[in-house]
């Protein structure tokens, strides 16, 4: 096993009266792309904004590059954002900005570059998404694909170390996700940064992660890479990496018997 | 039962004191804005702009008509007593105590409170905010602050343009149409509005009155429920606390200047 970037043990985590997490151990290695999977609502974003700080576990310890990440003070948290990039399931785009100011935002923010260069790096990300036509646009202006890139464009800017990204898959177009999933290739491998990628499409998932975690219940209920994955002889990974609709987890939400139902007994 | 509704109005009064707690956490972290942002007027600029200038037609035709109604009223009554000579004074003195501070903090919590509150609750539904804060951008210095500076510092100024243009709408009814004395409307006034006492204290109640509105527009949209329904029930929240704090606090801020 390489380096670890994150490493998560011990994790527990309530909203409310809830129990997201229970127990969750898993370890994220350096330069690699590791997947987490799981059913909708087990938790997978949750899990990343715990990686970022914007939610503290109610018990054991997440550790980013050697920091542990609930212990550090706001100045500190904020330095190892810098180093984080965080691709959101909606884009996320400042709706006030343009195209080019919303990749912009983060050096503006932090820098005090001279707008050449400033102008420089942001072409150099977009060229990256392939939308450098497209900077003067603003986010309304963009289908959702594009929105994405241009998210991932400015989820970049910075060039992290550790990108997170947030169902990146999901509502695409088959070319637009082509694109996805070879830019989160060409980005570890070029420039070789950490990825986590969220989500629960299979297939695309499978394609491209080195490492796999599959969340369920408030626990890991399996790891490993995509070949072990696939020929796990437990039923539950089957199931769910063969998109079986019924099997150990049940299709029904747990309810009253549906006949009794229909015959007008309780529901 | 009985014990239930105790018990119920123990947990509202908790859950008040724990908000208002909260509100005040945040209007601390909200100030604590201001030092990095006098290095960049430019961000509060922009919300003057939004806040301030999109107000101010409203403003100035809230101002208009109640000046004229003001005067209408205020004649029929000064004249039975034959001195209507002092339309200006009971219309100035209205309008800088009592009309311009609150009428204008309620039109402005109505157009720009509100519209902050939806702003800012769907900047949350969107993850903007949460995105912010990934880029380690801390939203509430780069969005909260700006808007509620910009809010503060726009209030009084609106109101001095709404009491204005309602003295000089009411002089123009009263001199054109009623037929009052133009040297009497204003050498009255004058005679009677103290500048210390009467402009100042309108113009704290309109700064006291800013902070609040901006204050509950803000906490309200920063905490809505990121979800479309949340975020309305935030904005109609925002203006109905917002009126009744006004009110409220007007009526405390008046005992206090008034000496009552
Ligand atoms: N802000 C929130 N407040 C309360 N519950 C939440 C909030 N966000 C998410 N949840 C709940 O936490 C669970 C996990 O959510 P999430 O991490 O978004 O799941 P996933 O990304 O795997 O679909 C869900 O059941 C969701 O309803
Ligand atoms: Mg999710």
């Amino acid at each position: 096993m390489p380096e670890s970037i994150v490493t998560i043990s011990d994790l527990q985590f309530s909203r409310g009266e809830r129990e997201i997490f229970s127990a969750v151990n898993l370890v994220i290695p350096k330069g690699k792309v590791t997947a987490i999977m799981g059913p909708s609502g087990t938790g997978k974003t949750t899990l990343l904004r715990l990686i970022g700080g914007q939610l503290v576990p109610d018990r054991g310890d997440v550790v980013v590059e050697g920091k542990s990440i609930p212990a550090l003070s706001n100045k500190e948290l904020y330095i190892s954002r810098k180093r984080m990039g965080m691709l959101f399931q909606s884009g996320a785009l400042l709706t006030d900005l343009n195209v080019f100011e919303n990749i912009a935002f983060p050096i503006r923010e932090h820098y005090d570059f001279p707008e050449t260069m400033i102008r420089d790096l942001v072409f150099m990300k977009l060229e990256i998404v392939g939308l450098r036509g497209a900077y003067k646009l603003m986010p309304s202006e963009l289908s959702g694909g594009m929105a994405r890139r241009v998210a991932l464009a400015r989820a970049i800017i910075l060039d992290p170390v550790l990108m997170m990204y947030d169902e990146p898959f999901t509502g695409l177009d088959p070319i637009t996700l082509g694109t996805i999933v070879s830019i989160i290739k060409e980005l570890n491998q070029a420039l070789g940064m950490s990825s986590v990628v969220v989500s629960h499409d299979v297939s695309e998932v499978l394609s491209i992660a080195d490492y796999v975690h599959i969340l369920s219940e408030g626990v890991v209920a399996a790891s490993g890479t995509p070949e072990e994955l696939r020929e796990s002889d437990s039923e539950w990974v089957r199931q769910f990496l063969q998109g079986l609709p019924d099997g150990p987890v049940p299709f029904h939400y747990p309810a009253s018997d549906y006949h009794q139902a229909l015959k007008g007994g309780s529901l | 039962m009985i014990l239930e509704s105790v018990r119920n109005i123990g947990h509202k009064t908790l859950s008040i004191f724990q908000r208002v707690g909260q509100a005040s956490i945040f209007l601390l972290h909200i100030l604590g804005g201001i030092k990095s942002l006098l290095l960049r007027p430019s961000l509060i600029v922009q919300q003057v702009y939004s806040a301030g200038v999109l107000s101010l037609l409203i403003i100035l035709f809230s101002g208009l008509f109640v000046g004229m109604v003001l005067s209408l009223l205020g004649y029929v009554t000064l004249v039975e007593f034959g001195v209507e000579g002092s339309l200006g004074v009971l219309v100035s003195l209205s309008m800088i105590r009592e009309l311009g501070p609150v009428l204008a903090a309620l039109l402005f919590s109505g157009r720009a409170g509100s519209a902050l509150t939806a702003e800012i609750g769907l900047m949350k539904a969107t993850e903007q905010l949460a995105s912010m804060e990934m880029m380690a951008v801390d939203p509430v210095k780069r969005i909260v602050t700006p808007r509620f500076i910009a809010g503060v510092f726009s209030l009084p100024v609106l109101t001095a343009i709404f009491m204005a243009v309602g003295i000089y709408s009411s002089f123009l009814v009263g001199s054109i149409w009623l037929g009052v004395d133009e040297g009497s409307f204003w050498s009255q006034m004058q005679a009677n509005v103290d500048f210390q006492h009467d402009l100042i204290n309108g113009f704290i109640k309109s700064f006291v009155f800013g902070v609040v509105v901006m204050w509950i527009a803000v906490f309200e949209g920063y905490h809505a429920i990121p979800t479309s329904a949340g975020v309305s029930e935030a904005t109609t929240r925002s203006v109905v606390y917002s009126a009744l704090a006004i009110l409220g606090l007007d009526f405390i801020l008046t005992s206090i200047m008034f000496g009552l």
